[in-house]
């Protein structure tokens, strides 16, 4: 069975290698490090925040409050440093408690109340968006030396691509990330808990502490993902990256993560997010295409995946019937 | 008959009790909520506006509380909004009528509506993925359409279906009032329904059972197609132009709210076209408190946000358990005979 639950993640590479061959061969600079640094750099918030969601989606949950948090979280950061002097990384860790335990009482209402996630993250999404907009409703700056020395931390690598700051968190959290999900019993119990609720609660993997983990998971990367992203636009505004938590629920299925939950890798939502990054990037290069066309490859590619999943999935239950040997095959 | 009704009451009866409250705070923040005026030819008041602005969300929950009766959900009914629009602005625009206009949209409706139900029915992809897609490209599509600009247009008739009115009460309540009545008589008076809810109850024994499950799921989405197509033409001609990227902007999540608040249940099956509508219409009363009140708009999200977590805590298993224990304990049954009820069955 390792072929069939290998095969999305290796196809997504495999996608990812041949849309940037493609690329290089129509625009060859694509392929400097200038590029290649701003790929990391330009999706950086959106990288973190869907490792936060492939937890999410690797339980069979779904939260659709991100893209709020986020904002919530440039707004709290502007408004706090504008009218307090208190010190940025202060802030942060302030606003990181603030995510984390807003993640946590949504991974409790799901648990404790037993209501589907969709609805219950969908509260939190109005919710937080709604504390952004009480916060303030105009795009605040911020203006603060600690952000500036954070900004113009890079690497210069050869051929001019600056590696900053932002994108080197999100390349760690990728692999704390992977680390995670394979390495510890919390990333095995999130597995379980998506491969069959009834199942893992037999196999007594902790639900209570696991699902409030998974949320509060999510909730705190949300977090670390508006502080990068108050670090790209040096300001807070309680209208930015709406939609986002469909951006980062897209990079999960193109990376291979099954929408069911129980399969998938952290590793392939990274390349999901490089092949959205690459469709903008070649809009860019191009010029002449408009940006509606990232939606619409998008939706076409996430319609690919979904499909593809399908297939195996169908493919595998048809392999198993006729020798029923689940042990070995697991 | 009369016992149809009584049901039918019993049924309603929480979200009527509700709706009252809240028209009452209206009333008590603005006294002259309820007066309604009859000037150049229509009627004006803040009870009419409520029917009025409430028309979008009202005509997307109808097609949305069968999906979620069936155990499915269409998060796509806002991106059909923006290409519904975007179809009939530029057939008008292009110097067709608004007949045509019309036609083209509901069409244009009810094709994504048709995507959406193959998707789930026939390729058997869960609900809130298969309509994903749709809810991530349809905003581009509509882009497509518009060429990324805003559409406007000047057609009296396309106009009339958003900011007219017909014997002095607004086109977009009649619309809605319509086709909410409609839908209902079509699946009360007949066994459609109770097919739907069974779906929703349990697939696979319902198509063991002979249903074909497929075709009413497809069915279905079409109707939430159709829904948000004829809502996405009201709020164009409203504005008198296509604005693919804010048109229907969230109404998804406003009409799977009033679904929610209409008591239906998230899980499927059994379900209340009218109880929906009602919760699409105390949505909009509370916009309208925030509103005539003079609290920061701002707060709009947040109070929505506080009553679905009422609701969610109401309708949650675990809560519905407590309260049924609480009421037993309640009763004044003396403590011996409850041991004794426990201990008989043994």
């Amino acid at each position: 069975m390792i072929r069939s639950t290998h095969l999305p993640l290796l196809i997504t590479i495999a996608t990812f290698l041949l849309a940037y061959t493609l690329c290089a061969w129509q625009y060859p600079s694509m392929l400097s490090t200038r590029v290649v640094a701003n790929l990391l750099t330009d999706n950086a918030f959106l990288g973190i925040a869907a490792v936060g969601m492939t937890f999410v989606i690797l339980s069979g949950g779904i939260d659709l409050s991100i893209g709020s948090v986020i904002a919530f979280t440039g707004v709290f950061l502007a408004v706090i440093l504008r009218d307090t002097s208190i010190h940025p990384l202060l802030a942060f860790a302030l606003i990181l408690a603030i995510t984390i335990s807003f993640g946590a009482s949504m991974g409790a209402m799901i648990h404790y109340l037993e209501m589907p996630p969709f609805i219950v993250t969908l509260a939190g999404m109005f919710l937080a968006r709604g504390a952004a907009y009480v916060l303030s409703t105009d795009s605040v700056p911020i203006t603060h030396e600690f952000y500036d020395t954070l900004q113009s931390l890079y690497w210069k690598a050869p051929g001019g691509g600056r590696f900053r700051l932002t994108g080197m968190i999100m390349l760690l959290t990728f692999a704390a990330g992977i680390i995670a999900a394979h390495r510890t019993r919390f990333g095995q119990n999130v597995y379980a808990i998506g491969g069959g609720l009834q199942t893992a609660r037999l196999m007594g993997v902790p639900l209570a502490k696991t699902t409030i983990g998974i949320y509060a998971t999510s909730g705190g990367l949300a977090g670390l993902a508006g502080i990068v992203f108050s670090l790209y636009t040096s300001a807070g505004y309680s209208l930015a990256t709406v939609g986002v938590e469909l951006d980062a629920i897209a990079a999960v299925v193109i990376g291979g993560t099954l929408l069911t939950g129980g399969t998938g890798f952290v590793a392939g939502t990274f390349f999901g997010i490089l092949i959205m990054g690459l469709i903008q990037t070649f809009i860019v290069f191009d010029g002449t295409l408009s940006s509606w066309w990232t939606k619409i490859v998008i939706g076409g590619l996430l319609f690919g995946f979904i499909l593809l999943q399908k297939g195996l999935t169908w493919a595998t239950t048809l392999r198993r019937k006729p020798a029923p040997e689940f042990a070995a095959q697991s | 008959m009369k016992h149809h009704i009584n049901t039918t009451l019993r049924r309603i009866a929480p979200q009527l009790v509700i709706l009252a409250g809240v028209l009452l705070l209206n009333f008590l923040v603005f006294p002259d909520f309820f007066r309604i005026e009859f000037q150049h030819g229509r009627l004006f008041g803040n009870l009419i506006d409520v029917l009025n602005r409430g028309a979008p969300t009202a005509l997307l929950c109808i097609g949305m509380t069968l999906v979620i009766a069936t155990k499915g959900i269409d998060l796509s009914v806002g991106a059909v909004m923006a290409i519904a629009g975007a179809v009939a602005a530029a057939l008008v625009v292009d110097g067709h009528s608004w007949q045509v206009a019309l036609l083209g949209a509901l069409c244009a409706g009810a094709v994504c509506g048709a995507w959406n139900g193959v998707l789930v029915a026939v390729l058997r992809i869960q609900p809130i993925v298969a309509t994903l897609v749709l809810m991530v490209a349809g905003r581009g599509i509509a882009q497509l359409v518009t060429e990324g600009t805003i559409l406007t247009f000047l057609n009296p008739g396309l106009i009339h279906l958003g900011a007219g009115t017909v014997a002095g009460i607004p086109t977009p309540i009649l619309i809605w009032l319509g086709l909410g009545l409609a839908v209902t008589a079509v699946v009360r008076k007949t066994a459609l329904g109770m097919l739907i809810e069974a779906i929703g109850i349990n697939e696979s024994s319902s198509r063991l059972a002979g249903i074909n499950s497929r075709v009413l799921i497809i069915s279905v989405y079409l109707i939430s197609g159709f829904c948000a197509a004829l809502a996405g033409v009201i709020v164009a001609a409203d504005i008198k132009g296509a604005d693919a990227n804010n048109a229907g902007l969230w109404l998804e999540l406003d009409a799977i709210l009033a679904v929610v608040i209409g008591g239906n249940s998230l899980l499927g099956g059994r379900f209340s076209i009218i109880a929906s509508l009602l919760g699409a219409l105390i949505i909009q009363s509370v916009n309208s408190i925030i509103l005539l009140s003079g609290m920061p708009p701002e707060l709009n999200l947040v109070i929505k946000a506080l009553i679905i977590i009422a609701i969610l805590v109401i309708q949650s298993p675990t809560v519905k358990h407590a309260l049924y224990i609480l009421r037993a304990s309640a009763d004044p049954i003396p403590p011996g005979s409850i041991k004794e009820a426990k201990e008989s069955p043994q």
